[in-house]
């Protein structure tokens, strides 16, 4: 029989032991003090089960204010906090402690291909510019219906993959044809124009396969599934990419 | 809270006030990267056309083709019939008597030149930055295939088994 004095110590004894050493690596960036981006290490105490994006936060309130990243929801739904973590494409809000093999530094990067603003923040532009390029809106034609425009389960389930996306930009900046050349339309675009193209609803998906038929269009995917094994939300992101390669053969011939 | 390289802080501890003169700060940030080639509105518009499609079904389709065309060829060159030992004038000369040899033999050509060819092309388009680079690299590489391609197809053609 312990009393409640003991359980009280007990219980802080338990608290403080599930905690481990972690050391974040961070890919720092400054223009206003460097031109070169350099790695700095911070080693905080942090629970397991707790995510990448607690660690950061607990790094910018507690140890160094001037660490940069962005996160807005940081529940896995606004896309803003996609990073290079320990070499692959995440969301820092759903990758935990645990998962990532915290003995060894976790490294933590900017995602690449785009422009580095300051520490873990790019220049989102180009991204959104191809997204805006495919058209992501429902274009129709003829009068507005008064009620809902109906659509069958099947016809829904057509392209309920593809309207997961979250624009974090995790697929985009995993492939290697963007890294080498911002002209590729990227898998983020390519995904949100087969939400369309696929839509029973839209009108224009000929005119959207017709802007992926682009120099730098679908046929620069190359299959290498970084974009698969990147996205947070588990879109086939690949499948969608040879799904419009395949309209765009098989609605010409 | 420990650094493993050394950021430059102004007013950094045991650096003297010359050394510690910061070559960017607030006024004058340092400059960055540009994306490669990111799309502004210098960007040449729309380069749309069926070119792409037309390769990529070129290469799926010739590669088909291809398979079985080589792997007969070389088990014909190679494995059958005594192997490697029996290639020479005359075996070649009696294969290219036939005008389906002739035709497999210019087929295989054309097709695994300009597969290759189209091949190299998207690497050099997916690795050279440069556009100079580029383009010396795709010239190279035009000239190489239009050249072997000619040659070729001029020997298949021109054969003559009595050439002494």
């Amino acid at each position: 029989m312990a009393t409640p004095t003991m359980d009280k110590v007990e219980a802080e004894a338990a608290a403080s032991s599930h905690l481990i050493t972690v050391t974040f690596r961070i890919r720092r960036f400054n223009p206003e003090i460097s031109a070169d981006a350099v790695w700095e290490d911070f080693q905080l105490e942090i629970d397991p089960k707790e995510r990448v994006l607690d660690g950061l936060h607990k790094i910018k309130w507690d140890l160094d204010g001037t660490l940069t990243f962005r996160r807005s929801c940081a529940h896995g739904i606004c896309g803003s906090d996609a990073m290079r973590i320990n070499g692959k494409n995440r969301l820092a809000c759903k990758t935990l402690i645990k998962d990532i093999n915290p003995a060894k530094p976790i490294t933590v990067e900017p995602i690449k291909g785009l422009t580095v603003l300051k520490d873990l923040v790019v220049d989102m532009e180009p991204f959104f510019q191809a997204y805006r390029d495919v058209m992501p809106f429902l274009v129709t034609t003829g009068n507005e219906p008064t009620r809902e425009r109906l659509q069958s389960p099947e016809d829904r389930e057509r392209f309920d993959d593809t309207t997961k996306c979250i624009l974090c930009a995790a697929c985009t900046s995993s492939c290697p044809v963007f890294w080498n050349d911002g002209q590729y339309f990227g898998p983020a675009a390519i995904v949100n124009a087969h939400r369309f193209i696929f839509d029973s609803r839209d009108e224009a998906g000929e005119q959207r396969l017709e802007i992926l038929n682009d120099k730098d269009g679908v046929w620069r995917c190359r299959t290498t599934f970084n974009c698969t094994d990147a996205c947070p939300r588990g879109i086939e992101v690949t499948k969608a990419i040879q799904e419009v390669k395949r309209a765009l053969i098989t609605r010409r011939f | 809270m420990s650094t493993d390289t050394t950021v430059t802080k102004s007013g950094g501890s045991g650096v003297g006030p010359v050394e510690d003169v910061a070559l960017y700060d607030v006024d004058h940030p340092a400059p960055l990267i540009e994306a490669p080639r990111k799309r502004t509105s210098k960007t040449p518009r729309a380069t749309r056309g069926n070119f792409e499609m037309a390769a990529w079904l070129f290469m799926r389709l010739s590669g088909v083709v291809l398979v079985v065309l080589v792997i007969t060829h070389l088990l014909i060159q190679l494995v059958l019939d005594g192997g490697v030992s029996k290639i020479g004038f005359a075996f070649v000369a009696g294969r290219w008597a036939s005008p389906f040899w002739q035709v497999w033999d210019l087929l295989m050509l054309w097709l695994a030149m300009l597969h290759g060819a189209n091949g190299l092309r998207t690497v050099i388009n997916d690795y050279a930055e440069r556009p100079n680079t580029r383009l010396w690299l795709k010239g190279l590489l035009y000239t190489a295939t239009v050249f072997t391609i000619l040659l070729g197809t001029l020997v298949i053609f021109t054969f003559d088994p009595n050439i002494r």
